[in-house]
């Protein structure tokens, strides 16, 4: 439980520091920390596959794919965009009012599963869980859940031909 | 006697009992845990203490020089004297770099190095940690050193050091694949990740069984730790050091001692993947060989990865990510296949493992005719010599 609450409130900093850096190239970094310390609380949930693979897909291939963006574009500050003189009402773009009903339903959600007790760590042992052994979550992937592990794969197919297409340049 | 034969084992077995006489047990645990990681952590110093003088005797006599002689007998203290020299030179932060990232990056490079080591098998039981998912461990911790050279490169505000970063990026993100992919087929005929049990498995060495894996991994590794043919990434003639070019005193040696930490990691794990690691003649009555097989077998590897590196000339950035996408990453994908379908016969082992060589006898062979045909005509479109 102590483990937990120190790799929760470095992940809420880490998180904080995201949306609050003014270098984009901070931001991707307080991502990658937050990504190392969620792969810990997978660890201590006894998902060691999961763990590995946050650390390969998240901080080895998607921090580095943005901070490779963000080097191209040039990682300058950010400036203060806010315009005192607009009203509150103006400044609801739909960009935002978007995001802020995105973040109520997540916490709704949250909420809903913590309330009805879905979300309880009751039911994921680690007993359960085979030891977050590979073949445990082999075996589960590739009978109940093979039509969506496909459709992802699919998925991928698609994006990869999307950027041959764009790259071919004729 | 009984002692000798298992000397590591029975040695930690009395440390354990000695420090347990006046400790709590808790407190015993913490010792060992911590004394533990201080031997993982002391792996790549000791690797870079011992590898600069070997790399520098090695590619000496392979350039026809006698390499360095002065300091000590044979010049063995050469990287201590090296070393020194390292940490009084004076540190130099460039005025606009981007100091907090700056000072992390050697940090984070290093922690890459130290945490290869608790995965692998120096001997039987003699693991830091057998995770039951040791191999693609290996995999996550090499994907750190992706970030932190790129941190480097970036926060030392140079564009040499920032086309170095890039070049990192593009290579360890493509060798990675081929990498993964010949991992996986050790994987698949172990049936485990368990660095332990992958050892454990290989009565005959997988180099043996699986050529076209141990190759495309041996070839993947040189370029995972950036060294010749493949050290695009300090291009010295091109990009003058690359991503560390502004670091200067301990913080360049933190670079220096990653680079050696990894190259010695990269053969012991090969060792452990591909060459039977621990195991050799009597090393299963006397336990106690089997560090030593483990170590020879590694100084092997690496003496392979020098002689490579001083023989072959720097590749050119395209041709050696087309090497990677068009070369190793189809032959690792093949033989993936081939194995997985092998493993499916219902034969003895030992025949699967003969189906298996010759699968992977017959990709080799094609990928090296199809390699030279290309070759040839390239030539032939150029006017080369050897058309």
């Amino acid at each position: 439980m102590f483990l937990f609450i120190v790799f929760a409130l470095i992940a809420i900093v880490a998180g904080l520091g995201v949306i609050l850096s003014r270098k984009p190239v901070y931001s991707a970094l307080f991502l990658l920390v937050n990504f190392a310390t969620l792969a810990a609380l997978y660890i201590m949930l006894q998902a060691q596959f999961l763990a590995a693979v946050q650390i390969i897909v998240y901080a080895g291939a998607i921090v580095v794919l943005i901070l490779f963006v963000i080097m191209l574009i040039g990682g300058g500050e950010l400036r203060d965009i806010r315009d005192p003189n607009k009203t509150l009402l103006r400044r609801l773009t739909a960009p935002r009012v978007t995001g802020a009903v995105l973040a109520l339903l997540l916490l709704a959600a949250i909420g809903y599963g913590l309330i009805t007790g879905t979300l309880n760590s009751a039911s994921g042992s680690a007993a359960a869980f085979n030891n977050g052994s590979v073949q445990a979550i082999a075996s589960v992937l590739y009978t109940d859940y093979v039509l969506p592990f496909e459709l992802a794969s699919v998925l991928l197919l698609v994006g990869m031909i999307g950027a041959v297409v764009l790259a071919k340049n004729e | 006697m009984d002692y000798i034969r298992d000397f590591f084992i029975n040695f930690a077995h009395s440390w354990t009992t000695w420090i347990s006489g006046g400790l709590p047990g808790w407190a015993v645990t913490v010792v060992n845990f911590l004394l533990g990681g201080l031997i993982l952590v002391m792996m790549p110093v000791i690797a870079t203490l011992a590898l600069t003088w070997m790399e520098r005797k090695v590619i000496g006599r392979i350039q026809n020089r006698l390499g360095p002689n002065r300091v000590g007998p044979w010049g063995i203290f050469q990287a201590i004297a090296d070393a020194v020299k390292m940490l009084i030179k004076e540190d130099i932060i460039p005025d606009r770099a981007d100091r907090p990232v700056f000072n992390l990056a050697p940090i984070l490079i290093f922690v890459g190095a130290a945490m290869l080591w608790a995965v692998i098998p120096f001997g039987r039981r003699m693991i830091g940690q057998d995770l039951n998912i040791g191999a693609l461990y290996v995999v996550a911790i090499g994907s750190i050193t992706t970030v932190a050279v790129l941190m480097a490169g970036w926060a030392s505000n140079n564009k040499f050091a920032l086309i170095g970063a890039f070049r990192v990026v593009a290579q360890l993100l493509s060798y990675e694949i081929p990498m993964v992919l010949s991992i996986g087929v050790v994987v698949l005929v172990v049936g485990s990740m368990r660095m332990g049990t992958i050892v454990e498995s290989q009565w005959v060495p997988f180099c043996l069984v699986l050529p076209v894996a141990f190759i495309t991994y041996v070839l993947a590794a040189i370029a995972e730790t950036g060294r010749a043919p493949f050290d695009l990434l300090e291009a010295d003639s091109e990009i003058v050091a690359g991503y560390f070019v502004e670091y200067s005193g301990l913080k360049f040696g933190w670079f220096y001692i990653a680079e050696y930490g990894n190259l010695m990691a990269v053969s012991a794990i090969t060792t452990t993947l591909f060459l039977g690691g621990w195991r050799g003649p009597f090393a299963g009555a006397a336990p106690v060989l089997g560090p030593l097989y483990f170590i020879i077998k590694t100084v092997l590897v690496i003496f392979v990865l020098m002689w490579i590196r001083g023989t072959l000339p720097r590749f050119r950035i395209d041709q050696m990510l087309a090497f990677a996408w068009k070369v190793l990453v189809p032959a690792a994908l093949v033989n993936l296949l081939w194995v997985a379908a092998a493993l499916k016969l219902p034969v003895p082992q030992a025949v699967q493992y003969a189906v298996m060589l010759v699968g992977n006898l017959a990709i080799l062979g094609v990928t090296l005719t199809l390699l030279g045909q290309s070759a040839k005509q390239h030539a032939k479109r150029h006017g080369l010599a050897g058309a």
